[in-house]
């Protein structure tokens, strides 16, 4: 018993130098070499200023200002926010605010909950209400899934290719854009399938937005 | 429903199939002593820990002593984790200077890590600093991996044992597990991850001034690391609050597939394992069989049930139907570069093992794809299961199932050529039937008190309280924490967090007690009586096979041994499925 405390106090704590502390140390070392972009989040700069990362998805909306001309702040202190016509919007996050990358969250929302069926509803409202004037014809059972459910991270930087292409009609017309300009960015920013077969197609957001904002000469 | 997604799952399953033998001989080699390649480099830090540790390896040990070591060990484990966790205020490697959580969650968070159920009362990126993650939660990812494979070494040394003098020696198996299998693969896995764009960083997070102005903090952090052995010892404790949905810990199509494979490469090796150490590579087979049949099951409900939809989004007018450029189905809590078909998978693999890693929200499955996890985890972690603790719980049902084939035929039974009498059957027993029992007392005890079910405030949500959902959240939370899973319908909690991004968590502590002492019980206890099977079985002499011996390498023993695990879940859980996941199932009703 004594010498088997004995021995699990040492190993214990030789185990936690070793893989507690040389080993992550140590592939932090050698990720930061090998694959330094990788490693520190994929980040995408404008101008020599970080915009965001690759992988993650963010807002583009714009502060709703008060009668004083002040932003004006939700209840928990976060600005309020519409979203922005001249950007392809994000899928709907569960975060607070949306898109929070460092505080993830589901929605938990379960399936045969009232509260999943007004939080669909209520997506797909909002997805009606900008893209309709630019897609008329529109119904709720013609907008994609992806655009009407919240994701698992809150944080998906991808929307499906017909989300986008529903989208693209919005952009062209705000941005004055030739529609076929706007597709051919969407399928440029598409990232396939790894090696072809693994996963789904996804459009990036973000770059796809960075894209637009080049191609009119504008950030 | 896609054809894509079918050949991506069939793909899965091919590799499995076709890698299990190669790690599985490579187990063997390791725990039988065989030379490898990476004694070359491996033998001479092998021998330096033995001398630090004040052990001689070659010093066996009986079922007892093993049991001492590896609850000693345990113990010591847990004291240190729980340590670490409480005294973030003077970590190094805390760049966003965050406090310890209350004592009832870290009580939870210990007994969670030391248990390989990795169930997360707390977010990561909001309550962790980087050196919690790394010395205290990646540091019990590796040990309590390899404490659950020792226990399914040691009870296969038991099987084929010719004296109950030895099981083995608990250290040595200990070091090598972490040396030459968990170290090595962690390695090379880590680095692939980066590859594929999971981030390694101790740095700040990131905050960033987005297009349209608006401010992003981005969460950072040495992920890869603790990511791969995350998969690859099924722990399944995310280094995220998401866990793998959050693209720096699974940022693509590839590396879900690849850490789908970490996950079941060793329960599935070990049956390959196990067919070697017994002699006889059908042994092995005809137990991998019995897994994989139950695992593609699964996988098929799963996909088909969220290819479908749920009932909630068809009430809100929407088509779920796949069509070109979407992917359809029910994409609530689940990701665009996965879909359907790598979220389905994904599920259905760290709920057949203990892993309990998502990379979708459960919570939000329809109610049959919901049943799969449920499913899973009511056959008490069989279908593969945790590292080590699958193929020993399996060999719990084998000896069921031989025992019970034995009464049909009217013959002693026996097992691989040792009688299995009244002493193991009641040992047998007794392990199988912890893990359930555990799921349903604390079920059963948190639903009736104030606060331990969905009800407890103040993380209530009224609309839950009394429907199947709300019952479902708290089934789940205790048959996850008993079978040592950690996956959750994880809109039940056992922590507050009073703003988002805020630091200092308070624990709600009937829930944390509660799942904190599920969770050691339903590991231990089960672990104390596999050792004590294994020394009993040690010592029995070995009878030559005879005519009417009941073959246990042959599709009829397959069929047997799902027929008895069918049979015992089904017994115990039936009941209280059909108030939660089944009656979701069953109507399109919205609650």
């Amino acid at each position: 018993m004594r010498r088997d405390i004995v021995t699990a106090a040492i190993a214990i704590i030789v185990f936690t130098i070793l893989l507690g502390v040389a080993y992550p140390l140590a592939m932090t070392g050698v990720s930061q070499v090998a694959f330094p972009g990788n490693a520190n989040g994929q980040r995408l700069y404008v101008n020599g200023k970080p915009v965001g990362s690759k992988l993650i998805g963010q807002q583009f909306a714009d502060p709703v200002r008060g009668a004083n001309g002040k932003p004006k702040l939700d209840k928990n202190g976060n600005p309020v926010t519409n979203p922005d016509p001249r950007y392809f919007q994000p899928r709907p996050s569960a975060t607070t605010p949306p898109d929070n990358a460092s505080a993830t969250t589901f929605s938990n929302l379960g399936p045969n909950s009232t509260a999943t069926r007004d939080a669909i509803a209520s997506n797909i409202q909002a997805y009606l209400q900008l893209e309709k004037p630019y897609t008329p014809g529109l119904t709720a059972g013609r907008v994609p899934v992806d655009a009407a459910n919240s994701s698992a991270s809150g944080v998906d930087p991808h929307i499906s290719q017909a989300n986008a292409s529903i989208q693209a009609h919005r952009i062209a017309s705000v941005r004055h854009l030739p529609l076929s300009t706007v597709m051919a960015l969407i399928s440029r920013y598409t990232d396939g399938r790894t090696l072809g077969f693994f996963g789904e197609p996804g459009v990036n957001v973000l770059e796809l937005n960075l894209a637009l904002s080049r191609q009119m000469g504008t950030h | 429903m896609t054809t894509q997604g079918w050949l991506q799952i069939l793909l899965y399953v091919a590799v499995l199939v076709a890698i299990t033998p190669l790690v599985g001989g490579y187990l063997a080699r390791v725990y039988t002593g065989q030379p490898i390649l990476l004694d070359h480099f491996l033998r001479g830090p092998e021998r330096w820990l033995y001398r630090i540790f004040r052990v001689d390896p070659n010093r066996g040990q009986d079922w007892r002593a093993y049991a001492r070591s590896l609850v000693v060990f345990s113990l010591a484990g847990w004291l240190v984790l729980y340590l670490i966790l409480r005294t973030q205020d003077i970590h190094p490697f805390n760049p966003q200077n965050f406090h310890s959580a209350t004592w009832d969650v870290t009580f939870n968070t210990a007994s969670s890590f030391l248990t390989n159920t990795n169930w997360q009362y707390y977010g990561g990126e909001t309550t962790l600093s980087y050196f919690s993650q790394m010395a205290g939660l990646t540091v019990q990812n590796f040990l309590s991996a390899g404490v659950g494979i020792v226990v399914a070494i040691a009870l296969i040394r038991g099987i084929t044992g010719r004296s109950e003098r030895s099981l083995g020696n608990f250290w040595q198996d200990l070091v090598r597990t972490q040396l030459y299998v968990l170290g090595p693969l962690a390695i090379i896995g880590a680095l692939v991850l980066v590859s594929q764009g999971a981030v390694q960083s101790v740095s700040h997070y990131l905050t960033v001034r987005g297009p349209t102005g608006l401010s992003q903090t981005i969460a950072v952090g040495p992920v890869a690391s603790q990511e791969v052995i995350k998969e690859l010892g099924t722990n399944g404790g995310g280094f995220f609050n998401t866990n793998s949905a959050m693209p720096f810990e699974n940022p693509g199509g590839f590396s879900n597939f690849f850490e789908m494979l970490l996950v079941l490469a060793i329960p599935a090796g070990l049956t390959a394992t196990y067919g070697r150490m017994v002699g006889s590579r059908r042994q092995g087979w005809a137990i991998f069989s019995a897994m994989a049949i139950l695992f593609v099951v699964g996988v098929t409900v799963a996909y088909a049930a969220e290819a479908h939809g749920s009932p909630a989004q068809h009430a809100a007018g929407l088509h779920t139907s796949a069509f070109t450029g979407s992917t359809g189905g029910n994409l609530e809590g689940k990701e665009q570069r996965f879909g359907i078909p790598g979220s389905a998978l994904f599920d259905t693999i760290t709920t057949v093992t203990s892993a309990g890693a998502v990379n979708s929200a459960v919570e939000s499955y329809t109610g049959l794809g919901g049943a799969v996890p449920f499913a899973n985890l009511s056959a008490s972690e069989v279908i593969f299961g945790g590292v080590g603790t699958g193929l020993y719980s399996m060999l719990l049902f084998v000896l069921l199932a031989v025992f019970i084939g034995g009464l049909m035929v009217g013959r002693t039974p026996e097992y691989l050529g040792k009688k299995i009498e009244a002493r193991e059957i009641k040992l047998v027993s007794l392990g199988a039937l912890i893990t359930p029992l555990s799921a349903l007392l604390a079920t059963g005890l948190a639903t009736s008190i104030k606060t331990g079910g969905r009800a407890s405030p103040p993380i209530s949500t009224p609309a839950l309280i009394g429907k199947p959902q709300g019952f479902s959240e708290t089934f789940y939370a205790y048959l996850s924490q008993a079978n040592n899973n950690g996956s959750a319908f994880a809109g039940y909690s056992g922590y507050v967090q009073p703003s988002p991004g805020n630091i200092g968590a308070h624990g709600v502590t009937v829930p944390d007690l509660l799942g904190g002492f599920t969770m050691l019980f339903a590991r231990y206890a089960p672990i104390l009586f596999v050792l004590a099977i294994a020394g009993t079985l040690a010592g029995k002499k070995v009878s030559p096979a005879g005519l009417g011996t009941m073959r246990t390498d042959n599709p009829t023993f397959v069929v047997l041994l799902i027929g008895v695990i069918l049979l015992v879940g089904a017994l115990t859980f039936f009941p209280a499925l059909l108030l939660g996941p089944i009656v979701q199932a069953l109507t399109n009703h919205l609650y």
